[in-house]
């Protein structure tokens, strides 16, 4: 008897789901700065207790992912399109894999970040965990879009956050040319190997803050549509 | 002529007790479409929804229902045509009865979205044109009542574009959304009280014997809305809201006071489903009534018998007293992102255009106007997804429910005049 009614009619809303996935995004980037703050002490055991956490974390995310995709038919009518909305859920995923990519390429060699660079490593850290929230807190506003069947002035404000979003970027771009310059400063030093990964592991951390400005992108690209 | 004197009153019993079943069967499934969307956005629980159905099925069958019965009794079927043998319009109307009936029980059983309005039209053409002669069918009515099933959806639809569209103009795109809101809640529960009062005062008591002028109507609708508005303002400002949510979600406060508009479009909605689907049920034994009533001769301008409307009243709130919370029960989980502000601009666009339909006297299908309303909301971007496959079974279930209605039709037809004459 179920199938014999109007609510047939309401398929499932991916947006809450989406919702949820960039919440499990965030909160896995959020174990790297314990993560980093495990290894600068060469905690090795809580760091590697935190990156199971990240590995879980951004497997929780993959399950969430691909339950989206299953749920997500085409026979759909959706007021954003579909094509976008799959988009931007393979966007925000690229985060919390480059997050478990990260924390698995330090505790796997267990690297360590030099003394003199350690200060401005973790504001750079912490800057890229920024634009993760920031895109997180865009991407919440999804349901408040809806309210507004994604116009006036909720999208006006979506578009503000997306250009915050661009600026923490920007930020975490100046941040990164010095850091590379401060290794650079001290680089005859250090194992080369060790120095070969911290410049691979400093843009990895900036990569961060790129997809979370990728998954704005996608989310502005979902607004002009239609 | 004399199977009507020997079995004149055992023929209006069957009609009777055919037709309660069918209102039961109207009452116990479909209401569940009309009531849905308000329990399935959690406007109304299950309990306040069977209670408001009641009421206000039994006030839509019993104060608008009229019109459209008249049209299902006699505006199908050219009367002249059985002038000489008025037992084979009797037997034709209970086969109808029976057929449309019948495969509302199958498909409930199957669960399958049919159309009591398309079962019993497709039941009354069938025996009509088949059993009887293609010429004993008036086709130009039939035209009419069938492109209604098309343009219905299509106003309904439209209407809910607009209604939708204004809401979020006046209340979501604005600096405060909640005093917005608190603001022209109540216009939207007077068009609802509006509408309703307009069609019942229009249409409705006119059978009851009371006759007001076309000013006049106009006047006492208004007056009638007002009323609705103002006590739907008392509720509002009753209301209370939580400031802690306004920051999380701040849409959260706003819908509060839509889900109170809600019930106002509900108890619209459960008017316009008796208005017009009483008549499913009973207009048949109408015309049973009528024929065996005046011992044979087909009467054009006779009333309906006084009891038959409250008959098929009370035939839907059966079937909801006793199987109606099942039902919604099944369809009123696991719905997500329907908010009241988007299910009301729906409900509304439909009762206002089904009531609109019944007063019109035209038959049309409650559920498939919700459908073309919920379309319409879809095309606002109000909604989070709509799964069209469902849509397109629905579509399908009511193209073949009428060529499987005339068929039990035709069946039931032959077995009767066979066995009586």
């Amino acid at each position: 008897m179920a199938r014999n009614s109007i609510l047939g009619v309401f398929a499932k809303s991916p947006i809450k789901p989406l919702e949820k996935h960039i919440r499990l995004v965030t909160k896995c980037c959020n174990q790297l700065t314990p993560f980093f703050a495990a290894c600068a002490e060469q905690d090795w055991a809580t760091a590697g207790k935190l990156r199971t956490k990240i590995s879980k974390y951004e497997r929780d995310a993959d399950d969430l992912k691909r339950k989206i995709r299953l749920e997500l038919p085409g026979g759909l009518f959706m007021p954003v399109d579909r094509a976008d909305l799959l988009e931007l859920l393979t966007q925000q995923d690229k985060i919390a894999n480059k997050a478990k990519d990260i924390a698995g390429r330090i505790f796997g060699r267990k690297l360590v970040i030099p003394e003199t660079l350690q200060a401005s490593f973790v504001t750079y850290v912490a800057r890229n965990i920024d634009a993760a929230e920031k895109a997180a807190d865009a991407i919440n506003e999804l349901d408040d879009l809806l309210e507004t069947g994604f116009r006036g002035r909720e999208v006006e404000l979506v578009e503000k956050m997306i250009n915050q979003l661009d600026e923490i970027e920007d930020d975490t771009d100046g941040m990164q040319i010095k850091l590379r310059s401060d290794l650079l400063a001290i680089e005859n030093d250090l194992n080369p190997v060790d120095v070969m990964f911290l410049y691979q592991i400093i843009e990895w951390i900036g990569d961060l803050a790129d997809l979370a400005e990728r998954v704005g992108s996608r989310l502005e690209i979902l607004l002009a549509r239609k | 002529m004399d199977i009507l004197l020997t079995h004149g009153p055992m023929l209006v019993i069957m009609a009777g007790v055919v037709g309660f079943f069918m209102a039961w069967g109207i009452g116990a499934n479909d209401v569940a479409n009309a009531m849905g969307t308000s329990v399935g956005s959690k406007a109304l629980t299950i309990k306040q929804a069977i209670l408001i159905a009641m009421v206000f099925e039994f006030a839509g069958a019993y104060l608008a229902g009229g019109e459209v019965t008249s049209t299902i009794r006699k505006g199908i079927i050219d009367a002249s045509y059985f002038v000489d043998s008025p037992e084979l319009l009797v037997f034709g109307m209970i086969s109808a009865l029976f057929a449309a009936a019948t495969w509302l029980l199958i498909a409930s059983i199957l669960g399958w979205p049919v159309s009591t309005t398309h079962s019993i039209v497709g039941a009354i053409v069938g025996f009509a044109a088949v059993g009887v002669s293609p010429d004993a069918v008036e086709w130009g009515k039939v035209l009419g009542i069938v492109g209604s099933w098309i343009i219905t959806p299509l106003i309904s639809g439209i209407i809910a574009f607009i209604i939708f569209n204004s809401a979020q103009k006046l209340i979501f795109d604005t600096d405060n959304p909640l005093a917005q809101a608190k603001r022209w809640v109540p216009f939207y529960m007077f068009l609802a009280g509006f509408v309703l009062a307009l069609v019942t005062i229009k249409k409705g008591l006119k059978h009851l014997g009371l006759n007001i002028g076309s000013v006049d109507g106009y006047v006492y609708a208004i007056i009638a809305a007002v009323i609705v508005a103002v006590i739907g303002k008392i509720f509002i400002n009753r209301l209370k809201f939580d400031e802690s949510a306004a920051k999380k979600t701040h849409y959260a406060n706003v819908e509060k006071v839509f889900a109170l508009l809600m019930i106002v479009t509900a108890c619209a909605m459960a008017f316009a489903h008796g208005s017009n689907d009483v008549a499913n049920a009973i207009g048949p034994l109408a015309a049973v009534v009528s024929i065996v009533g005046n011992d044979g001769e087909i009467a054009a301008k006779s009333a309906i018998a006084w009891w038959i409307l409250p008959l098929g009243g009370f035939g839907i709130v059966a079937g909801l007293a006793l199987f109606g919370h099942k039902v919604i029960a099944t369809i009123g989980n696991g719905i997500t992102h329907l908010t009241p502000s988007r299910g009301f601009a729906a409900e509304l666009a439909a009762a206002c255009t089904v009531v609109i339909a019944s007063g019109t006297g035209l038959p049309i299908s409650t559920t498939q106007t919700l459908v073309g309303a919920v379309l319409g909301v879809g095309m606002a971007r109000g909604i989070a997804a709509i799964n069209l496959s469902v849509v397109r079974n629905i579509v399908v279930s009511w193209v073949i429910t009428l060529p499987v209605g005339a068929g039990l039709s035709i069946v039931f037809f032959w077995g009767m005049v066979a066995i009586f004459t």
